[in-house]
């Protein structure tokens, strides 16, 4: 018997291959986009690891020479036996063969947590590393050094391309540096008591790790937008599945009470049918990963170019297979398959066993479940509300979004049911009177598939806004504050006088940073001075400011502070701000300030000289057409440490040429999220195409041509997605909303304005419709052209 | 930063690859590796055997101190430098085989706060001289003379002792002659102390600064071989009672059922009584939930040669070393027969 239900089971599916097909390539779609994305992510994260493992020092302070490229090795002794819990880097240049690569030397003892190679020293053993004079490195790496050098490799993945990790006392022999260190990385925890360090090493500079915190927060807001997309498109994904699952359970409603009526039990059809869909769910997962690594192959060489732009470090463009996203997939198919037809086998085991399986009885079945579905909406869209007033934390941010997308989902049908009985009601003659009818009666078996393509487009405009405004607001920071060519760290330079006139010979325009960390209307704040030039003029944008702001900041006579100090301190322009003792002075503009966690008010440089007299400027941004020169002749001639020359245009092109590729990545994946929500739309028409016929074939016989009927298909078709997309919009935007104001204030700690862009919009619902008239004419080419005995035999055959 | 690389190192340290059978090859008193062998009937010679030795595998310097602030509050300080050698010998520079890590830790009753540190020998990062005495790693110290006044010192992130300890009794040697043996099949280390600390000094702890005295006791163990294949850890006790009297006993608990126990009595004088593998009978007689694992932290320790039946409890069963190589050590308080305090070591006990 079982063998007989398998086979009748499965001749459903070789008498109706095109809905098998739609099944299976519905499913893998699905699949594909999740895994794709899930791709794109694991790849991307695991490539920020191996870029940020080896240039890991950047988050960590540490100590540089003053003067030179190396110091002496005693140097760590002495620190060590001070208390200062310092471990020793020496890099340089290594030559293998014909290539050149990166050297680093470490102390593999006391190297701290974060730093460069701690990763791959995880993956190794010591007395390995330490013998036999070990070298490390990434698979293209190790194979140069295979060819060139005597040492044993230890091949690793997650040591950035081009970079080689050795023991300390390897790489000093290596670059013929014996006993010299480059650099010592400070450990983030300290001893209770050490000595001073003027004391101890007075030719060591301690350099913050803050120059590298703009770009963390840069890639921090690209790991988010991956994350919130993967988000979203599984929430796409599931729908798609649950349509695709739901449909072809209907579709055999009528064989199941055929299979009932001859005496198959209904449990074992049940566990039959499940064991069908677990089958094939796995064949169509399977389809969907390959689909998926594809796609991510085709992204991820933006992917890898945007972290490299980023980092300035090499990662490696290609596509490792990752078992987290194979499994991801494949559970994602299967669970979404299972989870899709539980509710559907639900519904058959309830459904009487000689019940008529038409596309009308269906309908009314989803009527009696409006009222509940109704309800949950209300509850999902209320809970959203109430979590964005009173939850907290990026759980709650999530859960808003989720909240929002469900309940919106769920939410459509009914807004689509209400609008197009109002159609209904307004519409006279026969033909219109039915066709919004007939749309009515179609909406439950197309809801799901509307639903996906509700979801597609919200989540495209919601990740859009998002990202576009992100990308508005940070071009305008950064052209602001990233706006000197070179920025001079002067902390290890005894004579400033000295270095301020060797550069106002060599440098188009010098603005001294300098700065107090003070107290401003009571909270801890820091002072700026500024030099106001042309600098400052042109590139400063603000959040609101009086007309001639830079005139009144440089004769003295007015302040600018950020919008964290005017809002912690609720002062407004006008408003006077004791900038300094017996200095109190008017607001004259307010400038965003992002990523900066206290307020900061900025004063002339000579008001700030006369205020703060024993303070000379730490850093020094310089303005001039040729960086390379300016900085070669600071190192050569003045003597700074190349450490200390920062390139910041280069930065502030690397963090811009981000956004970019971000964005790139973003819209293929929109248009990819877009193809697979029509697809849904083409297989939910397919599916019903055939149970429809007892509705089209009278209308037919009362005179409406096969060819017009098609038109009003592919019409009702478009309607629904019109009315779909524009009901996207909104949900869309809030999801926009969310991410900006809720996620991004928990992710980064500071909000960012929203920018609307209609434009984009208009297009994407372009788009959108183009989608969904493409999904219609298939179906309605095929009713054009079906054969009259086909709709004539609606009339023959009781159904 | 990286555990697992570090514990590696540990593991290395504390198992020692299990080669019993090299012990057959004592008589050539190196082990497959070319690492020397303890040898019974090894004359000491200080001050040079307060120094390191880099052709045995492993070593430690070991303070342990029972303290007593202006209000009498119990405290306990450790200070311990470890030595673990790659392979045998010393070079210069980063060529040297030898790795140093030291632990150092505070215990009161209610606060435990420990702290490690770790360097290479070869560099002056980390080592020991015999004369005049050092042993450092980074700002950590004990250097004096260990039959005189010594100074011990050390710093966390969140602690820091400095102290002098003032020796009021000789040298102790333990097992025989100081030949000290761990288990059945004879694995054994040289092992010698200095029980007989007077310690003052100050602690640092969050609270502020505390003026301290008692006592402190100092343990010298190096071997090649700590432990043999089958044994899973050790109970460690150095217990001073309040006539004078001392005590030094453990328990190595073996996996293959049977635990190794070995005692020294040591009188007020000096005068030491050895005891072989079952005179000391240690009995847990209660467990504390510690970092997720139970531990025994209350004890019944019985010496019937010495008349002594005492319960041996933690001042702070939540005395956990949570470093790379996880461990129990705290002050303890001696009931019973006997009166008196000490300080108790446990290893291996895992999390389930």
């Amino acid at each position: 018997m079982t063998a007989a239900t398998l086979g009748a089971l499965a001749s459903h599916w070789m008498r109706n291959r095109v809905q098998f097909l739609t099944l299976v390539v519905g499913l893998a779609l699905a699949t594909a986009l999740w895994s794709g994305v899930q791709a794109i992510n694991a790849e991307a994260r695991a490539s920020y690891d191996a870029a940020a493992a080896a240039l890991g020092e950047g988050r960590l302070d540490q100590l540089v020479p003053a003067n030179g490229e190396t110091m002496p090795q005693e140097r760590f002794i002495a620190l060590r036996r001070a208390g200062w819990l310092v471990s020793p880097v020496v890099e340089g240049r290594l030559r293998a063969g014909t290539s050149t690569l990166r050297l680093v030397g470490i102390e593999p003892l006391t190297v701290p947590v974060g730093a460069a190679a701690s990763a791959a020293l995880a993956n190794t053993d010591l007395a390995g590393f330490l013998e036999a004079d070990t070298l490390m490195a990434g698979p293209e790496a190790a194979d140069v050094l295979r060819g060139a050098l005597p040492n044993p490799v230890i091949v690793d993945a997650s040591i950035a391309s081009g970079t080689v990790i050795a023991d300390i006392g390897v790489a000093q022999e290596l670059l013929d540096r014996g006993g010299r260190i480059s650099r010592l990385v400070v450990s983030p925890v300290q001893p209770l008591r050490q000595r001073p360090l003027a004391e101890v090493a007075p030719d060591v500079v301690l350099q913050r790790a803050d120059g590298a915190s703009d770009v963390g927060r840069l890639t921090d807001s690209f790991h988010l937008n991956l994350t919130a997309f993967g988000f979203l498109s599984f929430a796409v994904g599931i729908f798609i599945v649950h349509g695709a699952i739901g449909l072809a359970f209907e579709q055999r409603r009528g064989m199941v009470r055929t299979l009932r009526a001859l005496g198959i039990p209904l449990d074992r059809l049940i566990v039959l049918m499940i064991l069908e869909l677990v089958v094939l769910a796995l064949l169509a997962g399977g389809i969907g990963i390959l689909l998926g690594y594809l796609v991510a192959a085709v992204l991820l060489p933006d992917v890898a170019a945007t972290i490299r732009g980023l980092y300035g470090a090499d990662v490696a463009g290609t596509l490792q297979i990752r078992p987290v996203w194979w499994l991801s997939g494949l559970a994602m198919a299967v669970g979404g398959a299972l989870v899709a037809a539980a509710s559907a086998l639900w519904r058959l085991s309830r459904m009487p066993i000689l019940a008529s399986a038409g596309g009308r009885a269906w309908a009314v079945a989803s009527g009696r479940g409006r009222s509940i579905q109704a309800a949950a909406a209300l509850f999902l869209l209320a809970a959203a509300g109430g979590l964005a007033v009173m939850g907290a934390g990026l759980v709650a941010g999530f859960a808003i979004l989720a909240c929002l997308f469900l309940g919106g989902a769920l939410a459509l049908p009914l807004c689509l049911a209400v609008i197009l009985k109002t159609g209904q009601d307004r519409s006279s003659g026969v033909l219109p009177q039915w066709f919004w009818a007939d749309s009515r009666q179609q909406l439950p078996g197309l809801s799901l598939a509307l639903m996906a393509l509700l979801l597609a487009m919200a989540a495209n405009v919601g990740v859009s806004t998002m990202v576009s405004s992100f990308r508005l607001t940070f071009t305008g920071f950064l052209d602001q504050r990233l706006s000197a060519e070179l920025y001079v760290d002067a902390a290890g330079v005894d004579d400033r006088a000295a270095l301020e006139r060797f550069l106002d010979t060599r440098a188009d325009e010098i603005q001294p940073i300098l700065s107090v960390e003070t107290e401003l209307a009571g909270l801890p704040a820091e002072l700026y001075g500024a030099r106001i030039g042309r600098t400052y003029r042109e590139n400063w944008r603000f959040l609101a400011a009086e007309a001639d702001v830079w005139d009144r900041v440089a004769d003295g006579e007015a302040v600018i502070v950020n919008e964290q100090l005017s809002r912690r301190a609720g002062l407004g322009l006008g408003d006077r701000l004791a900038a300094a003792p017996g200095l109190a002075l008017p607001i004259a503009g307010i400038v965003g300030d992002y990523g900066n966690p206290i307020g900061q008010a900025i004063v002339s440089e000579t008001l700030f000289r006369q205020a703060y007299p024993a303070v000379s400027a730490a850093r020094f941004g310089l303005r001039t057409d040729n960086p390379e020169a300016l900085r070669r002749a600071l190192v050569d001639e003045f003597g700074l440490p190349s450490s200390s020359i920062i390139d910041q245009a280069a930065i502030k092109r690397f963090s811009l040429s981000v956004f970019e590729r971000t964005f790139s990545v973003t819209e293929a994946l929109n248009v990819l999220t877009l193809a697979v929500a029509a697809f849904s739309i083409l297989m939910s028409l397919l599916t019903l195409a055939a149970m429809r016929l007892p509705q089209l074939a009278p209308v037919w016989a009362m005179g409406v041509t096969q060819r017009r009927l098609a038109g009003l298909e592919v019409l009702r078709t478009v309607l629904l997605a019109l009315l779909t997309a524009v009901l996207a919009i909104p949900l869309g935007l809030l999801l926009a909303w969310v991410l900006l104001a809720v996620v991004n204030v928990e992710a980064f700690g500071w909000r960012l304005p929203m920018f609307l862009f209609p434009l984009e919009y208009g297009r994407l619902i372009l788009l959108t419709l183009a989608a969904a008239l493409l999904a219609a004419s298939w179906p309605a080419w095929r009713l054009s052209r079906m054969a009259p005995a086909s709709l004539l035999k609606v009339f023959a055959h009781e159904r | 930063m990286n555990a697992r690389f570090r514990s590696l190192l540990l593991v290395l340290w504390l198992a020692c690859g299990g080669t019993a059978f090299a012990q057959g090859f004592a008589g050539l008193g190196t082990d497959a590796e070319g690492f020397a062998m303890p040898q019974p009937g090894h004359v000491f010679s200080f001050p040079q055997d307060h120094g390191a030795h880099p052709d045995f595998r492993i070593e430690w310097w070991y303070v342990t101190a029972n303290l007593s602030g202006p209000d009498g509050t119990p405290y306990g300080l450790q200070w311990t430098l470890f030595r673990s050698a790659l392979k045998p010998g010393e070079a210069e520079g980063w060529e040297s085989p030898q790795v140093w890590f030291g632990h150092a830790a505070v215990t009161s009753a209610t606060v435990h706060k420990a702290a490690e540190r770790f360097g290479r020998g070869g560099t002056g990062q980390a080592g020991v001289t015999a004369e005049p005495f050092e042993a450092w790693i980074d700002d950590w110290h004990m250097e004096g003379d260990l039959l005189g006044t010594a100074r011990l010192s050390a710093t966390g992130a969140d602690f820091a002792y400095d102290v002098t300890m003032r020796a009021a009794g000789p040298l102790v040697f333990h097992g025989q002659d100081g030949y000290s043996v761990k288990s059945a099949a004879g694995q054994a280390s040289h092992y010698y102390s200095q029980p007989f600390f007077e310690v003052e000094g100050t602690l640092t702890l969050p609270e502020g600064e505390i003026p301290v005295r008692g006592t402190a006791w100092l343990d010298r163990e190096w071997s090649s071989q700590p432990l043999a294949e089958t044994q899973s850890g050790w109970d460690w006790f150095s217990l001073s009672f309040a006539d004078g009297d001392k005590l030094m006993g453990f328990r190595l608990r073996d996996a293959a059922g049977g635990d190794f126990t070995s005692a020294t009595w040591i009188e007020a004088d000096g005068t030491t009584t050895p005891y072989g593998d079952g005179a000391l009978v240690a009995t847990p007689l209660e467990e504390s939930q510690v970092a997720g694992r139970a531990v025994p932290t209350r004890w019944r320790v019985i010496l019937e040669d010495k008349g002594l039946d005492v319960t041996v409890a933690a001042l702070n069963s939540q005395a956990w070393m949570g470093l790379t190589v996880p461990y129990w050590e705290g002050p303890v308080i001696v009931s019973g027969s006997h009166e008196g305090r000490g300080y108790l070591e446990m290893t291996g006990y895992e999390a389930p």
